[in-house]
């Protein structure tokens, strides 16, 4: 027997032989619920992550605006035309961005509607995410939930509740099993989700353009691909002049958060997600898992199409899903996989996408910009060692929870 | 030395008798695929009426130059069943070799599969000789060298231990800087460059985050993507529509296609492989050059090894993240290439988008390919033949053309759910190295 | 090469791993560096090596000062070390390794493959170290993965070669072998620092031995000191390993494992017709060399491994096919020999972890809900219990120490009634407080009444705590012999003595799938 004398040796002395460094793992230490100092540099972290792109973005605004750019042709004869100009393309730019997204009720009310599937959708990712599993098939999902919730409104005959609610049942139903496809194939097979994800978003694009060549989905009389609205008796009706998709996605987060911190079943895909192994061998069946996290994260992601379908009474289309199951992987990442993150990167990137809009409009700034905010945004926020040596915080407290780590399969 | 000679009494132990349960497996399952497929062949032969089709060799059907040649589909039919019933028979008595010559079972049956398919497909025409099968190889290296590109840059930097999920993200700034340098410097080849440059920027930022900032490289490769697609939307959206302003930005040259002396009057595989623009003859010899430095020189060795086990590499002195850097960057360089080919190598100018998702099929091509240069470039090929074969049976409505564009992304899943299944990585594949 | 360390130091914060060590190393010599694990040998073998930065001192070649920058400069320097856990890709053949870093080339960065696999030849026969360089690593045992170190670091023409706890992973056998080869290395002028703590390799091998203890060099001795006197130099006062025990008060037979074959995934078998038992209110302890199937036996006791032959019974009912979730319910407790890869989950807090395998029982769930008060009051109780050193109960265990992550994995397995407890390598990376609680427990375990299986590589712990030994060789149980058995008898069993008798009978039991 080897015992270790001193009780504090064994650290430095694997430190020293370096046994396998992974230090994505080892940052990993979890701020605490409870403990709201604990989330502080989280926080002052993701609020500098911002603010780094949003500079980043100020000089894309400069560039782009023609003032600007004529004023830095002399900018060592006359330099401040140059700020002068730079400033005023940048405070026209980011004012208009704020006024167009939260600058009134009217405004405010577009910004919710808008981030009511993103954050629905980005559930669906960070539940994934915690389960160990990347999903990128939310766009796939949701174009299940379309069809679903699309062929039960426009094509059934119920009473006004009573339709919603089916169609709201037959799209979250649809989701779940479209991605419930793919945990049960990563469980079965071994068929790496990033993979089968991708190819299921390909596969449901071409099943809903060959739904949508059918007359059942077509608009009578019509023979373009796009459906017709679903029925009035099957929309989600107003509460406070946003439509009730609104509500349920906020409700949808916190049934997320009961379910990961409150549940046997998240405490299964939380220890699944961090250590397969230890599950296993405590007796979780991993595979039923990873099955049950992608159904959930579908029946997510199948919400989330409700709210264009059933909240926006939007048409099918073949681009019907648009970005935002993609933008749903940012949004988890910015939220760090966790509900209430998710709710608060949703709202931020409803915002800036609608925000975007009036952006260009009042200030002809593209709203492509917007988009680049996003993604740098969540890029700053991934590389706290950055964001860290920006402040010269020391802290180490904060990490994600987002858990896809490689292939590992 | 008494212990010794005992232990040395008993090296020679033997094993119990059981049969290994993944053996068992293999036979089942290669006996239902096989079953599957003779299952079909057999509906397509019997519900063959007039099996009579045309085609002809070249890429286009060009009625006077070189008639469609009239065949008779049942030689093809049924000898493509008898093929199948071999296989089957093989499989049933756990007969099929594991060496290469498996393979080329494997490759048989495929083969006939995709034979009888296609004349059942083209059999049995209202109009007799209206429909004619071409040639779908011109068609499949064209569409697939973009998505080698893609795949071979992937393969490069998970090989030294870098995850690159962003090649969609490469593709599209490498598209987006060709249009702009091939429109600046009114040459098409200049075009290649511009999308060289984007592409080993796009690395670069890989690089920087991955290693310098430790982030974690799935999620990064993500928001790269993210990125890519919105900065290369506001660059676009930059460019006025004046015709004055954009031909200088955005109305880029098209590489001309160029025949190879010589090889391209080889029939058939002439125009095939040598009749094609210079993109694709750049794709020719990055699929050799990198297969050649990943496994014939010292810096292959040494990139594997840093992707394989970082510390082993470094106790013998080599520099880890040097090396993966190197990778890195001229995978970026690659996937550059690639992202050319949906400006200057096809349509023209930039539109959003452009690459329309063929990065995330190169990262299929990747797995698919178990991280192999050469595997990775024939499941690329194998995209660009579905693809091409798609647009060519759209005209006959056998088969629902959304379907069939299906079909590419469900055998994938197929490939990689029932064949590939739980595929090796290099060991060290996305775990940032830090010395202690 | 004449080597020699002075005041060599290395500090990590406040911590000091060496303190200002004195080494010489004479040219031709084995020079054996004794200590715990734990004492500091590793830090400074790394920093011999260039892997880790002296604090203060000085490392001297033949006279002249040297600074290691990196291995690189130590391999200039004639350094070659061969690392406990080998540094070889596993993917590459053995040429492949050992050129790497230092490839044989013909231009343009060409890999000359055949000179490579030539100076392999050339060593190997030279040095007698039997290997075939076109073989891959992945595919070769333990001892000749180590030969292949051994290889490597001669290519790059080490005059003094660092063997870092070399016979770890070996099996007797393998070991004296590989003596032989350090003394033929020796015989040809290349020295060699031995690094071990165990007392037999050093007084076989050693020219000079020195201890270590704290990160100090406590004293030097010659090999003809005594194993008590190296003993107690190395630990500092006299060992005392011996756990009190009443004698066992056997029961009736609990487990039972008939003929149990398991085939690994790359078609080896790992397990071969294993029949072995174990009764109620005893420890049977499982000895053997690591990697002779003792891993596989104890996952297919868990049910995660599914045998594909033989039997497991639990009190007369087949529990073959059970999955971990059944056989946990059914009364299995499990403390796995890897602990921070199937034992606990890092992310997860004390309190998570001690229901980890409890949570969907009545006690910590209703329904679908948690019981978080419940869960709580387990979380104190047991973190009280086991006297769990965390500073609260939502410290995620992957920041405790060894020892206090493997009471988490202990309280844990304990907290429920158990009918066997099967327990790998209960000890291992723990501290020696850990270690006598841990021990208690499981006798405390025992004479409640369960069928205890204690599986251990240490010699050590299986005396202390077994009432019968099974050794295991190959993937068999080649012997079970009583705990008063002398080691010289169990250490032959362990080297595959005995096993043709077992094999005879082995052959006859063909089973079909």
């Amino acid at each position: 027997m080897s015992p270790e004398t001193p009780e504090q040796a064994p650290a430095p002395e694997e430190q020293a032989t370096g046994t396998d460094p992974k230090p994505e793992e080892a940052q990993v230490e979890r701020a605490d619920p409870r403990n709201p100092v604990s989330w502080l540099p989280t926080l002052v972290e993701t609020a500098v992550a911002i603010a780094v792109a949003l500079v980043i973005g100020a000089l894309l605004v400069v560039l782009s605006d023609q003032d600007a750019l004529e004023a830095l042709a002399y900018l060592f004869t006359y330099p401040a035309d140059f700020f002068n100009a730079a400033w005023d393309a940048i405070w026209s730019s980011y004012s208009a961005l704020v006024r167009g997204s939260v600058g009134s009720g009217d405004r405010l009310a577009t910004t919710l509607e808008r981030a009511a599937p993103l954050i629905c959708a980005g559930l669906g990712v960070s539940l994934a995410f915690r389960a160990g599993l990347f999903n990128i098939g939310a766009t796939g999902q949701m174009v299940f939930g379309f069809l679903a919730a699309g062929y039960v409104g426009f094509t059934w005959d119920l009473p006004p509740v009573l339709h919603m609610l089916v169609a709201l049942v037959a799209g979250v139903v649809a989701g779940a099993l479209y991605g419930g496809l793919v945990g049960l194939l990563k469980a079965r097979t071994g068929a790496h989700e990033v993979i089968t994800t991708i190819m299921f978003n390909y596969l449901a694009a071409s099943i809903l353009l060959y739904a949508l060549s059918k007359d059942a989905f077509q608009r009578p009389g019509s023979d373009n691909t796009q459906s017709p609205p679903v029925a009035d008796s099957a929309t989600f009706g107003s509460v406070a002049d946003v439509h009730l998709g609104v509500v349920l996605a906020f409700l949808a987060a916190g049934g997320v958060w009961w379910l990961l911190e409150r549940s046997t079943l998240g405490f299964e895909l939380r220890a699944v997600g961090s250590n397969p192994d230890a599950s296993r061998t405590a007796g979780m069946n991993v595979s039923k898992v990873f099955t049950v996290g992608m159904l959930l994260a579908g029946a997510l992601a199948g919400l989330a199409s409700t709210m264009q379908v059933l909240g926006d009474q939007s048409s099918l289309s073949p681009t019907l899903a648009g970005n935002i199951g993609f933008d749903a992987i940012t949004v988890a990442l910015l939220g760090r996989a966790t509900p209430l993150g998710t709710v608060l990167a949703g709202l931020l990137f409803g915002a800036l996408s609608v925000g975007g809009v009036a952006m260009q409009a009042s200030a002809g700034t593209p709203k492509e910009l917007a988009q680049v905010l996003q993604a740098l945004i969540v890029l700053f926020v991934a590389a706290p060692a950055l964001v860290r040596g920006l402040t010269r915080m020391r802290s180490s407290a904060s990490g994600s929870t987002v858990q896809a780590k490689g292939w590992g399969g | 030395m008494g212990r010794m000679s005992a232990a040395t009494a008993v090296s020679s132990t033997g094993a119990v008798a059981v049969r290994d349960r993944a053996d068992v497996q293999r036979q089942v399952k290669l006996a239902v695929v096989y079953g599957l497929v003779l299952v079909t062949l057999l509906a397509f032969a019997l519900t063959t009426s007039d099996s009579t089709v045309w085609y002809t060799l070249e890429e286009r059907v060009n009625r006077k130059e070189s008639p469609p040649v009239e065949a008779n589909g049942a030689l093809v039919l049924w000898p493509a069943v008898a093929v199948a019933a071999v296989a089957v028979a093989l499989a049933a008595l756990n007969r099929v070799p594991r060496s290469w010559v498996g393979v080329v079972v494997h490759g048989l049956v495929g083969v006939a599969f995709f034979a009888g398919f296609l004349v059942w497909v083209y059999a049995d025409q209202a109009n007799a000789g209206a429909i004619v099968m071409t040639n779908p190889l011109p068609g499949t290296i064209r569409l697939a060298t973009p998505l080698i590109f893609g795949a071979l840059a992937g393969v490069l930097c998970e090989r030294a231990g870098v995850i690159n999920i962003a090649i969609e993200g490469q593709f599209l700034m490498g598209a987006f800087f060709a249009a702009v340098a091939s429109s600046l410097a009114y040459s098409a080849e200049m075009g290649l460059v511009g999308g060289v440059l984007a592409g080993i920027g796009m690395g670069a930022l890989l690089g920087v985050f991955a290693m310098r900032y430790l982030v974690n490289q799935v999620v990064l490769g993500v928001v790269l993507i993210a990125l890519a697609t919105g900065l290369s939307s506001f660059l676009l959206s930059q460019i006025p529509n004046d015709p004055d302003v954009k031909q200088y930005l955005n109305e880029p040259l098209i590489l001309p296609r160029i025949e190879v002396p010589v090889l391209s009057d080889i029939p058939v595989l002439g125009p095939t492989l040598f009749n094609q623009t210079l993109l694709v003859y750049l794709m020719y010899l990055c699929v050799v050059l990198v297969s050649w430095l990943l496994f014939q020189t010292r810096w292959g060795l040494r990139v594997r090894s840093v992707g394989e086990h970082p510390k082993a590499a470094d106790t013998v002195g080599i520099k880890v993240n040097r090396i993966r850097w190197q990778a890195v960057l001229l995978g970026g360089a690659l996937a550059g290439l690639g992202g050319a080919y949906f400006t200057v190598g096809s349509t023209g100018s930039f539109d959003n988008g452009a690459s329309a998702g063929n990065g995330f099929i190169a990262l299929a091509a990747v797995i698919m390919g178990r991280w192999h240069p050469v595997f990775a470039s024939l499941a690329a090929l194998f995209f660009g033949f579905m693809w091409t074969l798609q647009a060519q049976l759209a005209f006959l409505d056998k088969i629902p053309g959304e379907l069939l564009r299906a079909s590419p992304y469900l055998a994938t899943v197929i490939a990689v759910a029932g064949f590939v299944g739980r595929v090796r990585a290099p060991a060290a594949d996305g775990e940032p190295y830090v010395k202690s | 090469m004449r080597l020699e360390i002075k005041g060599l130091t290395k500090r990590f914060g406040s911590f000091t791993a060496n303190d200002s060590i004195d080494l010489t190393i004479e040219p031709g010599e084995i020079h054996c560096l004794l200590g715990e694990n734990g004492a500091g040998k590793s830090t400074l073998m790394n920093m011999l090596y260039g892997l880790l930065d002296p604090t203060e001192g000085q490392i001297v070649v033949d006279g002249e000062p040297v600074t290691f920058a990196s291995p690189r400069d130590a391999i200039a320097a004639g350094i070659g070390m061969v690392h406990q856990h080998f540094m070889l890709v596993p993917v590459f053949s053995v040429a492949e390794n050992v050129m790497l870093g230092r490839e044989h080339t013909r231009g343009l960065g060409v890999l000359n493959r055949r000179k490579a696999a030539e100076t392999v030849r050339e060593l190997s026969s030279r040095y007698n170290l039997a290997v075939d360089p076109d073989a891959l690593i992945e595919d070769l045992p333990v001892g000749v993965q180590q030969r292949v170190e051994i290889i490597k670091a001669l290519s790059h023409d080490a005059k003094v070669l660092i063997l870092d706890e070399p016979t770890a992973v070996l099996t007797p056998q393998e070991i004296d072998e590989l003596m032989e080869i350090m003394r033929e290395l020796k015989r040809q002028g290349t020295s060699i620092i031995f690094i071990t703590h165990k007392l037999r390799e050093v007084k076989a091998v050693g020219d000079k031995i020195s201890v270590i203890r704290r990160g100090k060099v406590v004293g030097t001795a010659p090999p003809t000191a005594s194993e008590t006197e190296l003993a107690e130099m190395m630990v500092g006062r006299a060992v005392q390993l011996v756990v009190d025990k009443e004698p066992a008060n056997v029961g009736e037979e609990v487990l039972s494992v008939e003929n149990l074959t398991v085939v690994d995934p790359r078609g080896h078998q790992v397990l071969k017709d294993v029949t072995l038992a174990a009764r109620g209110g005893e420890v049977l302890g499982i000895a053997g060399v690591q990697g002779n199937g003792q891993t596989e036996l104890v996952k297919a006791l868990l049910g995660l491994v599914r045998p594909d032959a033989g039997t497991i019974r639990l009190d007369g009912e087949d529990i073959t096919r059970h999955g971990p979730r059944e056989s946990l319910d059914a009364g299995i407790g499990y403390v796995p020999e890897d602990r921070s890869h199937d034992g606990y989950v890092g992310d997860f807090s004390v309190r998570e972890n001690l229901i980890l395998d409890l949570y969907r029982t009545d006690g910590f769930s209703r329904g679908l809900a948690l019981r978080l008060d419940a869960i709580e009051q387990n979380a104190d109780a047991r973190i009280k219990e086991f006297d769990i050193r965390t500073e609260s109960p939502e410290t995620p265990v992957r920041s405790l120490s060894g020892g206090n992550q493997q009471k988490v994995v202990v309280a844990r397995e304990f907290s429920r009634p158990l009918k066997v407890l099967v327990a790998a390598q209960p000890t291992r990376g723990v501290d020696v407080g850990s270690i006598e609680f841990i021990h208690k427990r499981i006798v405390a375990e025992r004479d409640r009444g369960t069928a205890v299986v204690i599986v251990s590589t240490e010699l050590d712990e299986i005396y202390a705590l077994a009432d019968r030994i099974a050794v295991m060789y190959d993937g068999r149980v080649v012997g079970v012999v009583g705990p008063e058995t002398p080691r010289e008898e169990i250490g032959l069993l362990m080297a595959g003595a005995g096993a043709g008798t077992t094999a005879a009978t082995g052959t006859d039991t063909e089973v079909e799938a």
